[in-house]
């Protein structure tokens, strides 16, 4: 019989799952019962975020103490360590956050077991299935095997976050031999609240293309106007912020064009592959390297000068062909009225 | 000399983003369709990586970078040919297969052996640099499973930034969720960082580094050791292109207010 363990952590706050343990937690559930396997929750951080997770019924682990506040790989992996071997696990479920993302490979590897990540899907009957993209969301594949533990990462938001009874929660605690801690974390650098045009849980996604920052119809490159339209817009409506390659590497290289974009708003082959129920894109040309990042979103809406544009080719829903300029204006302006 | 680094940057090498890629099942598994003949670029992320090595082996008198790089040699020398004159760097190649389909356990370990074996390389000086995550695979594990065998528990992924300080230690910046980075504190090397994008440009040609660097890459072409990579279990129930083809509807004669207005009903509809 499988046993699987659901790996989790808490979050910022150090007394709650993050909700991409709890969508972890869902698809332990699921699998367990699929598989008629029991079922293991571990977390690393406070036990009493185990609470959350209580009403699954699971043998509860948790790995706490001081040590662990901070995601860090040595204290990381040896906590992860010890809760796979508290739980005897044969199967690792875990959310693919930075934090375990940063130390799963390794854990599978001291326990002699495999790892594969990015799964977006899971089934199992007699053998597990796990779904999973290569190439940058360009080739899908169903993977399977044999070998045990199977560590698998979840991807954020291919399962519902947990909602169960909250309850007291019976927690084992698992001791942990930490070696000498050569790192330490000292915190973390983000823009300021009103800066931070990166929003993982918005409902749309907005995104830039190195149109915006060309020579507009009277001559001249408006770069001061772009900003502000998409400034705006971000303001109005709590859109995350995206962007081509192209436009990011503009700034990078000393041109004063759209300040607020860094490679973190990337987009696409060598950027990001956000998850959002919309998506608008302006100014963008919607080529294969661009829309790979644009696999995981919804309903798609695309502006452009050019109507043989990538996006036009059946890689949107709606494309407008018309100048972003005025329609972003004349869009600030109804949400502008809408609000007031 | 006090801050000298031993810097192995591990790249593999993708098709160009700009190619069309068609999935196929042969005897050994999946693969890409004329995988040999599509153009071939170093892997974007690991290439970051490579750039940033070239970059703190230039302020650091007595480092060196390695690249090591495991594809199908004729391959290899395609891509080499324009990498060669971005930076300096010694090649440390391995004849092998070419995709993101083998297990990344089995290329994990070959890398690890090959590292593990490169002449004067001191491992308490090592920095292992790579890509954060593959443009094939695109797992995110190689890298890590290297580090594990070699037996490096300090380890940073998706890194943006690295800042040497005078006694060895650095200072690097990770990403995180929601548009964020960790910063933290490493005592020195060895220490192995995942790149994503790095803050420097890519380099400009320069033939002259060329010219340097083909003095050694085609040596170590001619002398890269075969590596067969083990399945390790790993079955392929199926690989498919995915259904993106959508029923685009393209609005060519609509006034910028009525665009704007539709487009204002839609962002408010659930």
């Amino acid at each position: 019989m499988e046993k699987i363990l659901v790996l989790t952590h808490v979050d910022e706050t150090g007394t709650a799952l993050t909700k991409a343990s709890l969508e972890a937690v869902t698809a332990g559930v699921e699998l367990a019962a699929q598989l008629s396997a029991s079922l293991t929750i571990g977390v690393i951080g406070s036990a009493g975020a185990l609470d959350a997770v209580a009403a699954t019924g699971a043998r509860l682990l948790a790995v706490s103490g001081e040590a662990f506040a901070q995601a860090r790989y040595a204290s990381d992996a040896a906590a992860c360590e010890a809760l796979c071997r508290a739980a005897e696990a044969t199967i690792v479920l875990a959310p693919g956050t930075s934090r375990l993302t940063r130390v799963a490979a390794g854990v599978a590897h001291r326990l002699g077991g495999f790892i594969d990540t990015h799964i977006t899907a899971l089934k199992g009957a007699e053998a597990i299935e796990a779904t999973r993209w290569f190439y940058r969301q360009r080739v899908e594949a169903v993977v399977s095997r044999d070998a045990r533990p199977w560590f698998l990462l979840l991807d954020a938001g291919t399962h519902t976050a947990f909602t169960g009874e909250a309850a007291t929660a019976q927690v084992e605690q698992v001791a942990v031999e930490l070696p000498a801690m050569r790192t330490t974390v000292s915190g973390v650098r983000a823009p300021a609240q009103d800066a931070q045009t990166i929003r993982p849980d918005a409902k749309m996604l907005f995104v830039t293309g190195a149109g915006w920052t060309k020579k507009q119809p009277d001559g001249q490159i408006h770069a001061d106007v772009a900003g502000e339209l998409i400034l705006n817009f971000l303001r109005l409506t709590g859109s995350s912020l995206g962007s081509s390659k192209s436009l990011v590497d503009q700034g990078g290289e000393g041109v004063p064009v759209l300040p607020f974009l860094t490679h973190m708003n990337q987009i696409g082959q060598t950027g990001a592959t956000p998850r959002h129920a919309k998506g608008l894109s302006t100014c963008c040309h919607g080529e294969e390297p661009h829309v790979v990042g644009w696999r995981f979103i919804g309903d798609r809406r695309a502006i452009s000068l050019d109507p043989n544009c990538g996006w036009s080719r059946g890689k949107a829903d709606v494309v407008y062909i018309a100048d972003a300029f005025q329609v972003m204006a004349k869009v600030n302006e109804l949400l502008e009225a809408k609000k007031a | 000399m006090a801050n000298a680094l031993h810097i192995v940057v591990c790249a593999g090498i993708v098709p160009d983003p700009l190619q069309t890629l068609e999935p196929v099942t042969g005897p050994a598994g999946p693969g890409l369709k004329n995988e040999m003949v599509l153009p071939a670029v170093l892997d974007p992320w690991a290439a970051s990586g490579l750039y940033e090595a070239a970059a703190l082996a230039a302020k650091n008198p007595g480092s060196k970078v390695w690249l090591v790089s495991l594809g199908p040699k004729a391959k290899l020398q395609q891509v080499m040919m324009t990498v060669a004159q971005k930076v300096v760097f010694e090649l440390v190649a391995i004849d092998g297969p070419i995709g993101g389909f083998p297990d990344a356990h089995s290329t994990a370990a070959v890398l690890a052996e090959t590292i593990v074996a490169i002449p004067g390389l001191d491992r308490t000086k090592l920095l292992l640099f790579g890509g954060w995550e593959s443009a094939t695979r695109g797992a995110g594990v190689t890298l890590q499973l290297v580090g594990e065998r070699l037996g490096i528990t300090d380890q940073f992924q998706g890194v943006d930034e690295i800042v040497l300080r005078e006694d060895g230690s650095f200072e690097v910046l990770e990403r995180v969720e929601g548009g964020k980075h960790q910063v933290s504190v490493c005592a020195g090397a060895p220490a192995v960082l995942g790149w994503a994008t790095g803050n420097l440009a890519e380099p400009r040609n320069n033939p002259q580094v060329g010219m340097a660097n083909m003095r050694t890459i085609m040596p170590a072409l001619q002398k890269a050791k075969p590596a067969k990579l083990e399945a390790n279990g790993l079955r392929y129930v199926q690989v498919s292109l995915p259904k993106q083809q959508r029923d685009t509807r393209v609005v060519k004669d609509m006034s910028p207010d009525d665009i704007a207005a539709e487009l204002v009903a839609w962002m408010g509809a659930e």
